[in-house]
């Protein structure tokens, strides 16, 4: 082992192959005392929680056949149907509005503006009854080419996708705005530079890079609208929620009900997360140095290193 | 060294807001010329490049890239401003190479230098392709074809965007600061690849702090300060024998 003490001046030079290597370190770990403590309490608090749902007077069997009953089945289809097609308006419209925002056009950028400050300044509760109420002061709608009585269009559905779907777009509008603010303007420079017009450029340079600022939000929001959605039970529209609660009313089982919605809702914005995490890493390309690996890769790294055990710990798990 | 005048620049002014940056510029770039530029920072030597493809407009003068007006159309003794898709149309010959490269990072390399042919040219992919595994074998990268620009170094990225700017069969080249934003030892491999250029002929402006790079292989040289051209000649002339004040502070800073 070269002596530490010496040749301050000149290069370190490198130790001889054959030397022998320097001892491997056995220092006593510092005892994390606390880190006991804190997860024995937890422990003990979660048993306790466990033991008081045990003995609660809650029948899980009825639980359990509830779960796939046809009405609570309908009525998560249906709040997934509302979900998708409401945040379909609220992006498509969200991107839109982002875009108007950030137009040099003032008419444009103040009109987004004041969809903004309008949709996201009352709650969305309010706005799902003053759709479904249109008809009380509109009696009758008359675009020209399409012509109805209001109370045949806005049915509870079509109230819940436009209270639900215009509320979304505000805050789309917002999320899109941060991602297209994200970009380098360098991108956009360098595009112009080789030739390629406006459009070309947003759809090809600004948007793909944007699109990685907006996944996150965006799949939050996803998974909120699921949640928020419940409230168009309000509307009576039969989603999962008012379909629970249906079904409670005639069996009388409250609470079962309310857990076999809670297990829904929790099966659903699972599904959702996953989703989310697989169309990062899509949008992820070029950002790291190589991605990180699915869990699935993750569980074929696992069991292919059950036989070169060397590998594990070092980079490859 | 005597091609016909790729850029001509008569009194150019541009400012922004109240600050004037450039003050009247007047310069002649021939065909087949290397124009180095240089000057202390805030002298507008990169607004004037950037002046050259319409990425800034100008306020007063006229600027000619190879016979024709830059962004406008003169009609009688009116100017018209260009649509974008001509100002577009006019930057496909023009190819410009940036200090801090702004390659498309959700590209590989490959893909950044298909990309301009594909969509503006409409070159099939497979030929764009084939262009890109040429151009960069041509800048020394062809064993990096298919890495993304996060993965490599800064020399090695801004080499990729000199095989960018060249897919598109440019006229002229603008370099702004090509090495300012690279570690030292990665300079000399951008300068051999701008090097090659000048011998085959590309006509190049170059806005550069390399003294050297503009010696050995500028054709012409301008000392920019204060938004105007203080001097110009050959490099070698003005660099070795600097006649005013401001330019002798200068290099004697940089030297």
């Amino acid at each position: 082992m070269p002596d530490p003490e010496k040749t301050p001046t000149s290069a370190p030079v490198p130790a001889p192959r054959d030397a022998v290597p320097p001892e491997a370190i056995k220092a006593v770990p510092v005892r994390h005392y606390g880190r006991w403590v804190s997860a024995v309490g937890v422990l003990v608090l979660l048993g306790l929680l466990v033991q008081a749902f045990a003995g609660a007077d809650i029948r899980w069997e009825v639980v359990g056949d509830h779960l796939t009953y046809d009405t609570v089945l309908r009525g998560a289809w249906e709040t997934l149907w509302i979900t998708l097609l409401s945040m379909l308006i609220g992006v498509v419209l969200g991107m839109l509005l982002a875009v108007m925002r950030l137009s040099s056009n003032p008419v444009l950028s103040s009109v987004a503006w004041g969809y903004i400050w309008f949709f996201r300044g009352t709650p969305v509760l309010v706005q799902l009854y003053l759709w479904f109420n249109l008809s009380l002061i509109f009696e009758v709608l008359n675009v020209g080419f399409y012509k109805d009585e209001m109370n045949q269009v806005i049915t509870s559905f079509v109230a819940a996708l436009l209270g639900l779907g215009l509320n979304e777009a505000a805050y789309m509008a917002e999320i899109g705005r941060a991602g297209i603010l994200s970009v380098d303007p360098g991108q956009t420079e360098a595009a112009h530079a080789l030739g390629m017009n406006s459009a070309k450029t947003t759809r090809r340079i600004v948007l793909p890079q944007a699109m990685r600022v907006i996944i996150p939000p965006t799949g939050n929001e996803f998974i909120n609208m699921l949640k928020t959605s419940s409230l168009v039970s309000a509307i009576s529209h039969e989603e999962l929620f008012l379909a629970s609660t249906n079904v409670s009313s005639r069996n009388l089982a409250v609470m079962e009900m309310l857990i076999v919605a809670t297990v829904w809702y929790l099966i659903l914005t699972t599904v959702f997360s996953i989703g989310q995490y697989y169309l990062e890493r899509h949008y992820s390309k070029g950002s790291g140095r190589g991605l990180p690996p699915t869990p699935l890769q993750r569980i074929r790294a696992q069991l292919t290193s059950f036989r070169t055990r060397s590998q594990v710990g070092g980079e490859r798990i | 060294m005597s091609g016909h005048p790729m850029v001509k620049s008569e009194q150019v002014h541009k400012s922004f807001g109240p600050i004037e940056v450039l003050k009247g510029i007047d310069l002649e770039v021939r065909a087949g010329e290397v124009f180095c530029i240089v000057g202390p920072s805030g002298s507008g030597k990169s607004t004037f490049l950037r002046c050259i493809n319409h990425l800034e407009k100008i306020n007063a003068g006229r600027l000619y890239v190879d016979g024709h007006l830059v962004g406008y159309r003169q009609r009688g003794n009116k100017l018209y401003e260009m649509r974008e898709r001509e100002v577009a149309t006019q930057r496909r010959d023009i190819g410009m190479v940036f200090q801090r490269f702004n390659l498309f990072p959700h590209m590989t390399a490959a893909e950044n230098v298909m990309e301009a042919p594909v969509q503006v040219k409409g070159l099939r992919r497979a030929e764009a392709r084939e262009r890109a595994e040429r151009l960069l074998a041509r800048v020394g990268l062809a064993d990096r074809v298919d890495s993304y620009p996060s993965q490599l170094s800064g020399g090695q990225q801004q080499r990729v965007a000199i095989a960018r700017a060249l897919a598109m069969e440019p006229k002229l080249m603008l370099f702004d600061e090509p090495t300012s934003a690279l570690d030292p030892e990665l300079v000399g491999e951008v300068l051999d690849v701008m090097r090659a250029l000048a011998e085959d002929g590309m006509t190049m402006i170059v806005v550069t702090h390399e003294m050297g790079f503009a010696r050995e292989v500028g054709d012409s040289l301008v000392f920019m300060d204060g938004g105007v051209v203080v001097e110009s000649g050959h490099p070698r002339e003005v660099l070795a024998n600097p006649r005013h004040e401001r330019t002798k502070a200068f290099l004697s800073k940089v030297l």
